[in-house]
Parts: C-alpha cells; structure tokens; sequence
C-alpha cells in the first residue's frame, strides 16, 4: 500500500458503496438542494420583471445564470458534516474514530466527495433543464471562466474546514441544532445564497465580504459567471486562502480541545 | 522477567455530573445555580498485567470496569495516577499506541451497516496500513477460527446477532493488536455463540501471544478463559489474584454430592440439602467442616459415588461484590 494516497483511495471507494447504497436518500436530499437556488431563482426574476426589467444590474437572464451555476457550486461546495456530528458524540461512534490511529475528518472528506460523484448524476441534468427553461445570459471571459475551477475546490476546503470547525460545538452542547439555525441564517445571507451580494445594500455587503461565507460559494459563482475584474478575482482568492488557513488553524486547536473534553467527560 | 504489558498505579476518574431537582422551580434555580456532584468512578485501582496474560476484570454494574478500560485504551483522560500500556501513556494517544491496540466493547459496532463486511475490513485494512500479505494471512486465520466464509460478502445488516459479533470480533483484530480490551464480548449471544467465542479468544491468544483484559458478567467466560481475576467494586480494586484463590478466600461452603445406596435416607443431618434428584442429593456444608461431614457420610452410609467442589463461580462472586458493598 502507497501509504496516504492508498488510504484516501480505499476511503473514498468505501464511501461510494455506502453512498450507492442510500443512493434514494441522496436523491432526495439533492431535490432539496436543487429547489432552494430555484426558489431563489424564480423570487428574483420576478422581482426584475416587476421594477422594470432589472433588480441592480441584473436582468432575468442573468438572474438565471447566477442561480443555475450557484446550483452546481453549491453541490461542489456542499457539506453536512456540522447537521450529524452531534450524533457521532452522543451515540459513540465518535469512541471508536478515536480508537484508529488516523484522524475521523479523513473518512468525512471521503464521503463528501462520494456524495458529489454520485449525486452529479442529479445536478448536472437538472441544471440542464434549467439551462433550457429559464435560457440564462452566460458569456464570461475566459480567464474567469478557468479561474472558477480552483475558486471552487478553495471555497469548498474553506467551507468543510469551517463547517467541521463547527460540529465539533456538540463537544460542549447537545444543543447544536440551535447553533446551526444562526449559522445558516448568517450564511445565507452573506454567502450569496439568498441574494447575489451585489443586490446586498451597502454594509450588508461590506459584512458578506469581510465573513468567510461568500468566498465559499458566492466568489466561485461570481467567477464564473465573469462578474468580477481581475482585481476583484485576486482578492477573492487572498481571502479564500486566508480564510483557509484561519479555518486549518480553528480545525486543529479546536480539535484538541475538543478531545481533552471528550477524554476528561467520557464518551 | 519481562516488563508488564499493562502497568496501572492509583489510577482514579471521577466525573463531575450536573445535579438538578424536578420540577419547574429546580429548572428555574439551575438557569442561575448550577450545581454539579463528583462520582467517583474509579479510586485508586492498581495491577499489572504480564505478556500474553488473559484477566479478568469482573465487577457488578457500574463498579468502574468499562471506565478503567477506556482509561487504558486512550479514550479518557484520568483524573489521578497512572497508566502505561506497552510502555505507552494511553491518553496521549499516540498513533504507534493505537496500532497495538484494540477495544471491543459488546455489541457496539466498527462495521458499515448497509455494506458487506468485507468493505469494512478493506477499510480497516487501510486505515491501520496493514500490509496485503499480512492482511491476506490474518484474515485466512480469523476466517478459520471464527467461520466467516459465508459471511463477508453479505450486508452487515443481513447478519444475526452471533455473526456480527463474531465479526466484529474479526475486524477488531485485523491489524494485529498486542493488547485486546474485550468489554462484555459475549454479551447477548447464545450459549453456543459464547462457547465459540471463547475458544476462538483462547486459541489467539495462544496463537500470537496477544495480552487480554476482559470484563464479563457471565462466569462461564471468566472459568474458561482467566486463571486470574481483578474484582473492583464501587471503584475500588477487592481482589486481584488466581481465580482459584479468589474461591478459596471468599466461597465460605463447599458443596457435596453424593450417591447413597437404598431408599428414603434423610440426608439433611449432613448437611443442607440444596438439590435432590435420581439418587443423588447435593449438599451444602460449611468449608471447616468438608472433612469431617465427607468422613462421616463414608462411615455411616452405603455410598456409591462421591464429590467434593466448590460452589458455583457465581455464588462466589456475589459474596465478593457483598462483602465489598459493605466494606
């Protein structure tokens, strides 16, 4: 066995299996994710239709473009680890993550990427149909375009990073469901989730772009839509890496805390 | 003489457990108030453990058993003394510590619900970085030893209670574990399915060598499998020696059965009679008296068969967790 490379292949062959296996769960959590961007979608357009065509600078077209990528990268940057820990903690398969001599977020990073392999089989088609229904205006540059590609895959790192810096709060509360309501109000509104931030008033959107949240899924879109110029594009991925290694460092020290809770209370 | 495998001094934990009243005013009182209560869940417990040895670490319900073996498997921090494991400090959880080690505890499971077990082993496999020979080797021995060839290709939810277990016996062992903690193993299986456990648990450790702390509640596991036994209770350590010793010291009768020839003889004189059935009546008499009863039922009466043993196991050990509930 090629030693680290070996591992994280046998992970992810392993979580593929189990994610075929709950391949209708899948479907249907990917349903869920697929109407949020459309609902969001379609409140826009509206919106431009009814003040005269446009809602900022953006008509329905572009409205359209913006959700129908934000669909696909939210599916890349997806992640839920932050929804289940707290079970892990409670009912004590936590125990025996802790008993193996590698750390759990390996096997986490596994089935997230499984998850996205097999659920792209949902994605893609129906932003396909999306594509064709609500015909967006999509004519980025081509260095924005390419640049998107690695913006995605920070963005994700960053939110994973951040999203498993914040499961690890059910160390010290089993009431983390509370936790995570404010963190997706939060996020959503500076993510560009509920609206694309240049629609954001003025500090709402100063706010968006000092958080880490836009950098995880609205930067991307935004790049590859072909929205930004080429300095707004270099910040953008300053602020992913900043944000990454602020999200490394809170991963790791929080972690240790979080194990001396674990080992000081029981599991 | 080697070095101990498992070195524990003083070892203690006690945990710090909100307390709050019932009732509406308690609710209210502990949004300013809280109070917390210290349960001492461990106190001061030591022993050692020598290579390849089987222990028995019994106890009743929450005498502090499970704790202690989670202190020695890195899984909790203990609040006083200390505890070496193959020359590790088991909290730091170093990962070399971790590859000679594993903890099975009852019918808490490593294996991937949904998938066949086979997966599961792959994925072991990886995570401890065995090597393919080994990892070929090992699983051909627990396949034999454990009766897995039809079970690793089926889903683990499609296993009975006694397959799983038994892998999951198998998946704890993959990597080769110098030191196993077996919590409760036999828990819930069938007399069969412990029978087999035992022998397989027996056979590795005479086949690699492995040390074995073990907790069980049921003494048939203990008889087969421990010459010696650490009795803790309330925390405390009561015991730590051979199993027969631990009888000799704490079983107070011994029990006498014995065949007599002709009909209706009241054996009661000799002792209590505790079961009678197709001629033979057993009796139970006061240790100190042994000969002199034995001596008499020879003299007096027409005896065709006779024996002499200690009570049951269980009986015995009952009296030890008595004794040290009101010690």
């Amino acid at each position: 066995m090629s030693g680290g490379s070996g591992l994280h292949r046998t992970l992810f062959r392993i979580s593929l299996a189990v994610m075929l296996q709950y391949r209708v769960a899948s479907v249907i959590w990917m349903i869920g994710a697929i109407l949020d961007p459309l609902i969001f979608l379609v409140v826009w357009s509206t919106a431009a239709r009814s003040s005269g065509g446009r809602v900022g600078d953006m008509d329905p077209h572009d409205v359209a473009a913006y959700y129908i990528v934000l669909m696909l990268v939210s599916h890349l940057t997806f992640s839920w680890i932050h929804e289940v820990f707290q079970y892990r903690v409670q009912f004590g398969s936590l125990t025996f993550e802790l008993l193996r001599p590698v750390h759990p977020i390996r096997a986490d990073i596994a089935d997230n990427l499984a998850y996205k392999v097999v659920n792209l089989a949902v994605a893609l088609p129906a932003a396909a149909v999306c594509w064709i229904v609500f015909q967006p205006r999509w004519e980025p540059p081509g260095w924005s375009l390419a640049a998107a590609g690695p913006a995605v895959v920070l963005g994700f790192e960053v939110r994973f990073m951040l999203e498993w810096s914040l499961a690890m709060v059910a160390f010290w509360t089993t009431r983390i469901v509370a936790v995570n309501r404010m963190y997706y109000a939060i996020s959503g509104f500076t993510s560009g989730r509920v609206a694309p931030i240049a629609l954001l008033p003025g500090p709402l959107a100063a706010l968006a772009h000092a958080l880490p949240f836009y950098y995880a899924l609205g930067f991307p879109v935004d790049l590859a839509l072909g929205r930004l110029s080429p300095g707004e594009a270099l910040r953008g991925f300053f602020m992913q890496i900043l944000w990454l290694v602020l999200a490394g460092t809170l991963i790791s020290t929080v972690w240790r805390a979080a194990v001396r809770r674990f080992t000081a209370v029981g599991g | 003489m080697p070095d101990p495998v498992i070195r524990v001094e003083q070892l203690s934990k006690t945990y710090v457990v909100p307390v709050r009243g019932s009732g509406l005013a308690a609710a209210f009182k502990s949004l300013v108030h809280r109070q917390t209560r210290a349960v001492e869940a461990v106190r001061q417990v030591s022993f050692i453990v020598e290579p390849g040895e089987i222990v028995g670490f019994l106890g009743p319900n929450g005498a502090g058993k499970t704790t202690t073996l989670k202190m020695l498997s890195g899984l909790l921090h203990p609040t006083a003394g200390e505890a070496r494991v193959l020359g590790y400090v088991p909290h730091r959880r170093e990962r070399a510590y971790l590859r000679q080690i594993t903890l099975v505890m009852g019918q808490r499971n490593q294996l991937i619900w949904d998938i066949p077990v086979m997966d599961s082993f792959e994925r072991n496999r990886a995570i401890y970085r065995i090597p393919e020979p080994t990892f070929t080797r090992t699983l051909t021995e627990l396949r034999e030893l454990l009766e897995l060839e039809t079970l690793l290709d089926k889903p683990v939810r499609n296993l009975s209670l006694g397959e799983r277990m038994k892998c999951e016996l198998a998946i704890a062992l993959l990597h080769g574990p110098r030191v196993l903690f077996l919590d409760e193993p036999t828990i819930g299986l069938d007399v069969t399915m412990q029978r087999r456990i035992r022998a397989f648990i027996t056979e590795y450790n005479r086949r690699t060598g492995a040390t074995v702390l073990l907790t069980s509640h049921y003494m048939a596991d203990v008889e087969a499998l421990c010459k010696r036994v650490v009795v803790i209770h309330q925390g405390r350590r009561l015991f730590d020696g051979q199993l027969t010793a631990l009888v000799q010291r704490f079983a107070s009768h011994k029990v006498i059965a014995v065949e007599v020839a002709g009909d209706g003889i009241d054996l009661a004189r000799y002792g209590e009679v505790v079961a009678s059935s197709g001629g033979r009546v057993t009796l139970r008499v006061p240790k100190e008296e042994t000969a002199r009863v034995t001596g008499r039922l020879l003299s007096e009466l027409t005896v065709t068969d006779l024996t002499v043993e200690d009570p049951p196991i269980e009986e015995v050990i009952d009296r030890v967790f008595q004794q040290g509930a009101t010690a």
